[in-house]
């Protein structure tokens, strides 16, 4: 329950249709209006960090889990695709669901101390795992590049048409982008996605309830990751190389800062923290690295003034809870 | 002789050298409002915490209808058919009452990932259900005017019977309530006791710990005494109100010896 949320649903149906029916047009015309490879970039860019902060959002934000080590699960999906491209290959249509899982089932791996752990615990067990992935890749030799990254990734065809430009690919990050959304919406307003609220409000009356908690904890790990491993292999061909440097933790935190500015626990937040981040990146080009300044400082103000995010509900767990420790978890009579 | 709703035998808990349960043995059967009562500190709340898995007993058996059940985790005890609620209210605070409800269900609705992604039939079906059924429950328990507010917006005592609401989209077999009239008022625990008489008479077999004695007193048929963790006396109503050892556990011992406190 968020306040974009309600906002949205008291809305009368025809307004609802104009404005997402305008915002899908104006999304599909863009490329025609303005078709510089500069501009097309930068939408890519956003497309595919919001498919990530989407994905890490349902990690955090539904799930309540705290995953600050995302990078990694898309680190899985880039490799893997590179990988199955270049060495075997595949073709990218292939490549892609299989990167997905594959990236999902390190996920799976990463969530198996949440049953256990929780907070800041469990935040240093994904910190570790994504630097894990990531040398593992470093150090793979021959097989993975190595220090040197794999170069030349193939273009995927559609057909015979070759997908190269930025104004094709912002087509392919649009339609991921969008698949995305639908489907997480709907998995949040399912079974599933009350399921994932509940351990994120009450882990305790969760399972009082008959919610198997580390079932749902481990399926909203390998769900985020599965997503982080798609934008992953839609990003390695892309950029046409990839080296393990592109996946270290500032790329995770990169990515946490987009979920925590937009707002956690909202379907519109990790969208509009996309949106911020990625233009922010590009005005602030003329300072370069101190440009991080900028990001930490922001994470901070809005820690301290609005740690719902900017969509979130101040209603919300979230909003209060940051605050006060992680360790606040109260339970029924006696500690757990 | 039947089978026991809910047994206990020779149930023990200790948290280091602290024996917060120590020996228990307890018998539920089918239909009773068993009453859990005892002075401060007496492991009652540690007790049910046991029964509803929350905690798994240094040594002593579960028994839930003829099934041991010790040491399962309590979300497949409560698939079992136990549903509880908690001394200090733990409701899904930021969530509507009727969203509440509706992670009541969760159990008796199968929709997984794939089917949520795809809103195929298993899903439409289960929403229906969760929705409609979760209408009728915040119906019987009279809390229809409040289904869209959030739940920590309400007062006490309605967040009490959201709480019980939602163990009740369980359909349990028993529903173990933990202090529900803590904090009411004689008016609100007179509706709450009766409101629980007719859970009984619908058949739901009820578990409860209060305080309140007029309330155990006037609801529960069967009620075990607990003091220092051990069971000092199990029976009716009448048994516990003329024992000597419930008297001295409250009253404390009368300056004459064998007098009536």
């Amino acid at each position: 329950m968020t306040s974009a949320d309600i906002v949205f649903r008291r809305m009368p149906a025809w307004l609802k249709i104009l404005l997402i029916g305008g915002l899908s047009l104006f999304l599909l015309a863009l490329p025609q209006i303005y078709p510089k490879s500069y501009a097309m970039g930068v939408m890519c860019r956003i497309f595919m960090y919001a498919i990530l902060a989407g994905s890490l959002n349902v990690i955090n934000g539904y799930s309540g889990q705290f995953n600050i080590g995302h990078a990694g699960f898309y680190c899985v999906g880039a490799y893997c695709e590179a990988i199955l491209a270049v060495r075997l290959g595949v073709s990218f249509w292939i490549a892609l669901p299989i990167s997905g899982i594959a990236a999902a089932l390190i996920g799976f791996l990463v969530s198996l101390p949440t049953l256990r752990l929780r907070g800041i615990y469990l935040a240093i067990v994904t910190l570790g795992s994504s630097e894990i992935i990531r040398l593992l890749f470093l150090n793979g030799n021959d097989f993975t590049g190595g220090p040197i990254g794999i170069k030349n990734i193939p273009s995927p065809y559609l057909g015979s048409f070759k997908i190269s430009k930025s104004v094709d690919f912002y087509y392919i990050f649009l339609f991921l982008a969008a698949l995305f959304f639908l489907l997480t919406y709907r998995i949040i307003k399912s079974r599933v996605g009350r399921a994932w609220v509940s351990i994120r409000e009450d882990e305790l009356a969760a399972k009082s309830l008959g919610v198997e908690t580390s079932f749902f904890k481990a399926s909203s790990f390998m769900y985020g990751a599965f997503w982080a491993g798609i934008a992953g292999a839609a990003f390695a061909p892309y950029f046409k190389f990839i080296s393990s440097d592109m996946f270290t933790l500032d790329e995770g935190f990169n990515i946490l800062s987009m979920v925590i500015i937009g707002g956690q626990g909202t379907l519109v937040g990790p969208i509009v923290g996309s949106v911020i981040v990625n233009f922010l990146t590009e005005f602030l080009r003329p300072i370069s690295q101190y440009r991080l300044v900028v990001y930490a400082l922001l994470i901070i103000i809005m820690m301290w003034i609005r740690p719902q995010g900017l969509v979130g509900a101040s209603n919300s767990i979230l909003a209060g809870g940051r605050i006060r420790s992680n360790g606040r978890k109260k339970s029924a009579g006696g500690s757990k | 002789m039947n089978t026991a709703m809910l047994e206990a035998r020779d149930v023990c808990q200790y948290f280091g050298g602290l024996k917060a349960v120590e020996k228990v043995n307890m018998r539920i059967d089918e239909g009773d409002i068993f009453g859990v009562i005892g002075p401060n500190g007496a492991g009652k709340t540690t007790f049910f915490n046991i029964c509803s898995g929350i905690f798994k007993p240094t040594a002593g058996d579960i028994l839930f209808r003829g099934e041991t059940i010790t040491g399962l985790p309590s979300e497949k005890i409560a698939r079992l058919g136990m549903a509880r609620t908690f001394q200090n209210i733990q409701l899904f605070k930021f969530m509507t009452v009727l969203e509440n409800v509706k992670i009541g269900f969760h159990i008796r609705t199968k929709t997984g990932v794939v089917s949520a992604m795809l809103r195929n039939k298993q899903y439409r079906e289960d929403e229906r259900f969760a929705n409609d059924k979760g209408l009728e429950v915040l119906e019987r328990v009279g809390l229809m005017e409040f289904k869209d507010t959030l739940a920590s917006n309400l007062p006490y005592g309605i967040q009490r019977k959201v709480e019980i609401a939602r163990a009740l989209a369980l359909d349990p077999k028993i529903l173990l309530l933990d202090e529900p009239v803590a904090g009411m008022n004689p008016i609100e625990t007179k509706a709450l006791s009766d409101f629980i008489i007719k859970l009984n008479k619908d058949g739901y077999t009820i578990a409860v710990i209060e305080h309140d004695m007029k309330f155990v007193m006037n609801t529960c048929n069967r009620i075990l005494v607990l003091n220092f963790g051990q069971k000092i006396c199990e029976g009716n109503p009448e048994t516990v109100r003329n024992d000597k050892g419930v008297n001295e556990a409250y009253f404390g011992k009368g300056l004459i010896v064998g007098g009536n406190a």
